[in-house]
Parts: C-alpha cells; sequence; structure tokens
C-alpha cells in the first residue's frame, strides 16, 4: 500500500527527473516567469553562448519598474534611464529567446504573480519559478511555487529544471470562520505574528482547515504571497471545485478533451487522509480581527484594537533590539493605541492585494466617502484594471479623491519611482515593512485593503468594520 | 566559479537580527549593472553605511576603521530574509565579505550565496552571540574558517564544528557549476519529459 502523501510530495514526486547521492533532486520546472529585474540572468546566460532551451515553458511581463502615471506616453513616462533600458532589455531578451512577452502595451501586462493566475498559466500541480520571492503566491491554485536568485534563474532558462533538496513541511490550519471585515490579509499577518519571519525557514506551508477553505481565490492568493515573510519556501492550498471554476475558460487553462484530462489529475492532488507534515500549527480563525503592522518587520503585526507594545517585556534579546530599533524608525511609543496612530499617505495595489476583490472590498468603504490623506491605488493587472472600469469602481476612488492608477508594482517596493516621502506614514496593502521598503525613511503600516481605505476616510488607523456597520 | 576550501580573515559583528536583503542593498540600487571594475562595493549595507549627502555613517560596523577589510560578517537570526535579490549577494562579495556567519539564513539568500560561492556558516544562536562579543572586545580580529573540516575558530583558538550539507560543500570545495552537472544529465531529462508532457500534452 502506498502511504499518504501530502499535496506537496505529490508535486515534487511527479518532477523529480533524477536524484544524486546525498539527497539533491533534479526537479522538471513546469512555468517560469521573467520581469525587468531579470537581466542579470539572461546576461549571465548570453555570456555563456546559451539560449532559453523551452521558451514556451516561459513567459515575461513588465511590472517591477513601469510607471502607473502617464502610461500613454509609453516608455517616456518613465523618467529614470536606468529602469528604461530594463524595460526595453526584458523586450529584447525575449525577443532573442522566442519568450511571450507582456510588455507596458500589452492589454494583459501586470504584476507577475496577479496575471499567473488570471491568464490560467498558473494550474494545480505544477512547479512554477520566478526570479522573485513573492512566487508564493501562484501556490494558491495548488502549485509548488518559489522565488529564486538570479543564478538559479539562469539554470532555469538554460535547462528548465533545477538542483533542489527536498524541504520539509508544515501545514497551518486554520480553524473557525472568519468574522466579518476579516480578509484573507488580516489571516496571514496573524500567522505571521504568531510564528515569526524564521518561523516557517526551510519548510513548505500548506494552509488548511475550514477558514482557509472559506477564502475566495483572491484571498487564498493573499495568503500564500505572505508565505515568504514567515520564511516559508512556498505557500500553498489544496486545489477545489473553486479553483477549477475560477481557471476554466482562461487564456493558457486546458481545454477541451485536455481539460477533462488536467481535472482528473488535479482532483487526485490534496494531501491524502493521515498524510504526515514535519510540523503542524493551528490558528482559531474566528478568534481573528483586522490585523496591521506597528514595526519594521512583517511579524510585527497585531489585532487593530491593539496597543504598541512595550520592547523591555519581550524575552528574546534579539526581538527585544529588533523593536526598540523598529519603534524609533517608526517614530512610536509603547502603550500607544494602533488606532491612535496618524497616516500620511495610502496605497492599495501590489501582487498581495491588488486584485478585484481587493478593489471591491476598498470601494466598499470609500462609497460616499473622501479620503482625507493623498492615496493611490494601482490594480494588480491592466485587465483588472479594465474590469474595476467595467464596474465602475474606478468612479467611487475618483470621487473619494484617490489616484486611480495603472498596473504595475508601484509602492509596493518604489523601483518605479511611486516612493513614500521620507517620515511619512503610509498604510499600505503590500507585503513588506522593512526600513526603506517604499523609499527612504518611509514608514509604511501593512493591512488589508478595506483597512487601508478604512484609514484613507480618518486619516488614522481605524477599525474599518466600525465603518461598515454605520454606513 | 571558484572553489571555496579556508577562509582566514577579519570578521565584522552586526549585532542584529532579521538582517532583510533590502537592507543589504536598498532596491533603488538593483538596476545598476555590475560592473567588474566597480561592482556592488558601493552598495552593500548603503542606507546604515551612509547618510543623506553620502558621507559615512561613523558609527557603523564597516565604516570603524578595524572593521573595514572584513572577509567575514557575524550576525544575528534569519539574515538574509525577504526579496530574493542577488544584487545582496554581490554587494557582499564586491565588498569583500565571502563567508556570513549566523543561527540562521532566509532560504533563497542561502541559496544565492551558495550559487557564488560564497560560504553560509549556521551556528548556534549563543556561539554568534560569543563570536560577535570577542570581535568586538578585540576590533580587527580574525577567525578562521575551514571548510573541509567544517569549522569556524574564535580568537581565542576554540574551534566551532559547524554542519553543511555534503553535496552544498562539494560543490563550493569543487567550484562547481549547477548547469554543468544538469547537463550531465541530458538524456534522462528528454525522456523524462517526453513521458510528462506525454501525459500533460497542454504543458508543453
Amino acid at each position: 500500500m502506498v502511504s499518504p502523501r501530502t499535496l506537496f510530495d505529490k508535486i515534487w514526486d511527479s518532477h523529480v527527473i533524477t536524484e544524486r547521492p546525498g539527497g539533491d533532486a533534479l526537479l522538471h520546472i513546469d512555468r517560469n516567469f521573467v520581469h525587468e529585474g531579470s537581466f542579470h540572468a539572461f546576461g549571465a546566460l548570453a555570456k555563456e553562448g546559451r539560449k532559453v532551451r523551452k521558451p514556451r515553458q516561459n513567459f515575461a511581463v513588465a511590472d517591477h519598474y513601469v510607471p502607473t502615471v502617464g502610461r500613454e506616453r509609453g516608455l517616456d513616462a518613465t523618467e529614470d534611464a536606468d529602469a528604461r533600458h530594463m524595460i526595453q532589455l526584458l523586450e529584447e531578451n525575449c525577443r532573442i529567446n522566442n519568450v511571450a512577452h507582456f510588455g507596458m502595451d500589452d492589454e494583459r501586462q501586470g504584476i507577475v504573480h496577479v496575471i499567473g493566475p488570471e491568464l490560467g498559466i498558473t494550474q494545480p500541480g505544477l512547479t512554477i519559478t520566478c526570479g522573485d520571492s513573492h512566487t508564493s503566491t501562484h501556490g494558491a491554485l495548488g502549485a509548488y511555487a518559489f522565488g529564486t536568485g538570479a543564478s538559479q534563474l539562469k539554470q532555469i532558462l538554460a535547462t528548465q529544471c533545477l538542483w533542489l533538496k527536498k524541504p520539509k513541511t508544515l501545514r497551518v490550519t486554520v480553524n473557525g470562520r472568519l468574522a466579518p471585515g476579516v480578509t484573507g490579509k488580516d489571516v496571514v499577518l496573524a500567522i505571521i505574528a504568531k510564528i515569526g519571519t524564521a518561523g516557517a525557514t526551510g519548510h513548505v506551508i500548506e494552509f488548511a482547515g475550514p477558514a482557509i477553505r472559506g477564502l475566495t481565490i483572491e484571498g487564498r492568493l493573499t495568503v500564500c504571497n505572505m508565505a515568504i515573510e514567515a520564511g516559508g519556501r512556498a505557500g500553498m492550498i489544496a486545489p477545489d471545485d473553486a479553483v477549477y471554476e475560477y481557471l476554466h475558460g482562461r487564456e493558457y487553462a486546458p481545454k477541451g478533451a485536455d481539460w477533462e484530462r488536467a481535472l482528473a489529475q488535479w482532483r487526485a492532488l490534496p494531501s491524502d487522509e493521515g498524510a504526515r507534515f514535519d510540523r503542524e500549527v493551528t490558528l482559531d480563525g474566528s478568534a481573528l480581527e483586522p490585523m496591521l503592522t506597528w514595526g519594521t518587520s512583517p511579524e510585527e503585526a497585531l489585532p487593530v484594537s491593539g496597543r504598541i507594545p512595550d520592547p523591555q517585556s519581550l524575552g528574546d534579546a534579539d526581538k527585544r533590539a529588533h523593536a526598540l530599533q523598529a519603534l524609533a524608525y517608526m517614530d512610536l511609543k509603547p502603550g500607544m493605541a494602533l488606532t491612535d496612530i496618524r497616516i500620511d499617505r495610502a496605497f492599495i495595489g501590489s501582487c498581495t492585494n491588488g486584485r478585484i476583490e481587493d478593489l471591491r472590498a476598498a470601494a466598499a468603504v470609500l462609497k460616499g466617502r473622501k479620503s482625507m490623506i493623498p492615496a493611490w491605488i494601482s490594480p494588480g493587472s491592466t485587465t483588472l484594471k479594465a474590469q474595476a472600469e467595467a464596474e465602475g469602481l474606478h468612479r467611487i476612488f475618483l470621487d473619494a479623491g484617490v489616484e486611480w492608477r495603472a498596473s504595475g508594482c508601484s509602492s509596493c517596493a518604489a523601483m518605479n519611482g511611486d516612493k513614500v516621502p521620507p517620515g511619512l506614514r503610509c498604510a499600505s496593502t503590500s507585503n513588506r515593512n522593512f526600513e526603506g521598503r517604499q523609499g527612504k525613511g518611509a514608514r509604511t503600516h501593512l493591512m488589508s485593503p478595506a483597512m487601508a481605505a478604512a484609514a484613507m476616510v480618518t486619516g488614522r488607523v481605524t477599525d474599518v468594520r466600525q465603518l461598515l456597520a454605520g454606513h | 566559479m571558484k572553489p571555496f576550501t579556508t577562509l582566514t580573515a577579519i570578521a565584522a559583528p552586526l549585532d542584529m537580527a532579521n538582517v532583510d536583503t533590502d537592507r543589504i542593498i536598498p532596491v533603488r540600487f538593483l538596476r545598476k549593472l555590475r560592473n567588474e571594475k566597480a561592482g556592488y562595493d558601493p552598495y552593500l549595507f548603503h542606507d546604515m553605511r551612509f547618510d543623506n549627502n553620502g558621507n559615512e555613517i561613523a558609527d557603523f560596523v564597516l565604516n570603524r576603521p578595524a572593521y573595514r577589510k572584513a572577509g567575514i560578517l557575524v550576525a544575528g537570526a534569519n539574515f538574509g530574509c525577504g526579496s530574493s535579490r542577488e544584487g545582496a549577494v554581490y554587494a557582499l562579495l564586491d565588498y569583500g565579505i565571502q563567508a556570513v556567519i549566523a543561527p540562521s539564513f532566509g532560504d533563497i539568500h542561502y541559496a544565492n550565496e551558495l550559487q557564488n560561492g560564497m560560504l553560509p556558516v549556521t551556528l548556534p544562536e549563543e556561539i554568534c552571540r560569543g563570536l560577535r562579543g570577542q570581535l568586538q572586545a578585540q576590533p580587527g580580529a580574525t577567525l578562521a574558517i575551514d571548510l573541509p573540516a567544517q569549522t569556524v575558530t574564535d580568537t581565542e583558538g576554540t574551534a566551532h564544528p559547524f554542519m553543511i550539507d555534503p553535496v552544498y560543500k562539494e560543490r563550493l570545495l569543487k567550484g562547481l557549476d549547477d548547469i554543468g552537472l544538469v547537463l550531465e544529465n541530458t538524456p534522462v531529462i528528454e525522456s523524462f519529459e517526453t513521458r510528462y508532457h506525454g501525459e500533460r500534452p497542454w504543458l508543453a
């Protein structure tokens, strides 16, 4: 009898080409994504006289460095010569190597981790790589997806496979039902706060339990997106009917007889009853509140009803030192209520929270209200931008005084110049609150789109449930 | 790739946990080409190393005269967490850092160090703290790393054994390139792909 296997084990086993003594496996990579930042890998490839071995299994999109304003002017909208060069270089490298490229003016352009699922390139059971740590996002459809550096990316381009050690597995089970106003973002921030930013190092996380299963595809993508923020090598969720419905008919999804064949394979993927994980963590989803970060690490997160902790009360010396430094950088004092934090800027978007459900959640809060602070929304893809406009969401944003921008990574890492000025405090739906992440000296509070919209309306950290209840 | 065997070098203590790769190299420098002459050296820890006017911040460990020529860094837990940017490794290497000692590493950064012939050494928290204490007490002191023996010898001559996966060790010792190891397997790869895509023609 075959022993019960996890979702991860099944994907791993079906992709091992060969093994070497010492436990290194050569893994087949189904789908690899590249973006402007992949120029080091393409450069190294060319230097070795190699080309992309399997062009049809690679996809390129311009997202990290693209401007989100003035896009009708094309490349001229990018003032920085280096950034312009990188956008051009990607197009050039794709042309030379025959790789599908969704450039700045393509209607399918968007953030790599948004368009992968949206175009049906991301499918259950696949191995997916990209030179970006948030590749974990794609695991929400039941794939094993992980980020690599430039050297491993070069290997994948050259060979469509990768030497890897099998990671360990961690199952995070979220029980119960989420309360209204509590989203995938709040769930994943609560998980990271509980296990820490190194809590899942060396592990692939499978998110499970009724609260996870109850999330929409968008919510699941948000949860898996931030698996890396818990140190996880990847995040994944067992595929189910919601995933199959989501994928059906998308451009790169299998069609006709292939669809039926794929479906049969996908249905066999979920972890078997009794499958063993190296570690297990459990959370009560029904006890969760909207969350936000107060410090400079994603683990420095609390429920919105909380107060800034006193670093002296932290038992771990390194965590204490980090918290002290974080409070100095964030200009916050122990004991302060989170809802007393004033907010200067707000950003909704990114591969974490730039999807249609996120835009709808923000619109529900902003409808008939005004933003008190400068705020901008960058949809996760150009396709989504059109969808949101067809739904009239952009009207609500514009009426609220919020900028409605083009799609790109924007202020998540501010590579394209969408920075938060030094010393200012930004409510952000992105994934990292590191020092300087949104610009030198910028102060980031991570939260859900609904919470960021609430902060726009009041100019301070606000429990969005109060706004929704009273509306 | 250059093989890594032993390294005796000045070691700098970095008393900080969760040193993310945004800190190691701020995002605005990732667009720079890694020029063989200048390299990424000026970008390493840029915003901790330099003020807004580009002047050195005197307190930062690598700006203190005794540690300027450091070849080893001893840091806190979860070194290199966050973004997958390999620029973090280029910056460390181009500065002259060839090994980082820490209680734990971000997975992607760990792999990136190995891919570039750098040695990430994992030692327990209390030993890392002890090493940093010695290096603070004797600025400019050296540590000796012996990869074949898997030891780090501290300033008092005590050798601390460390664990490293035998496959990674062999690759570093011989300076092997992963692509070479893949190409040896071309026939197996091709027969795998034929079977795999036969069962899943929509993925080919």
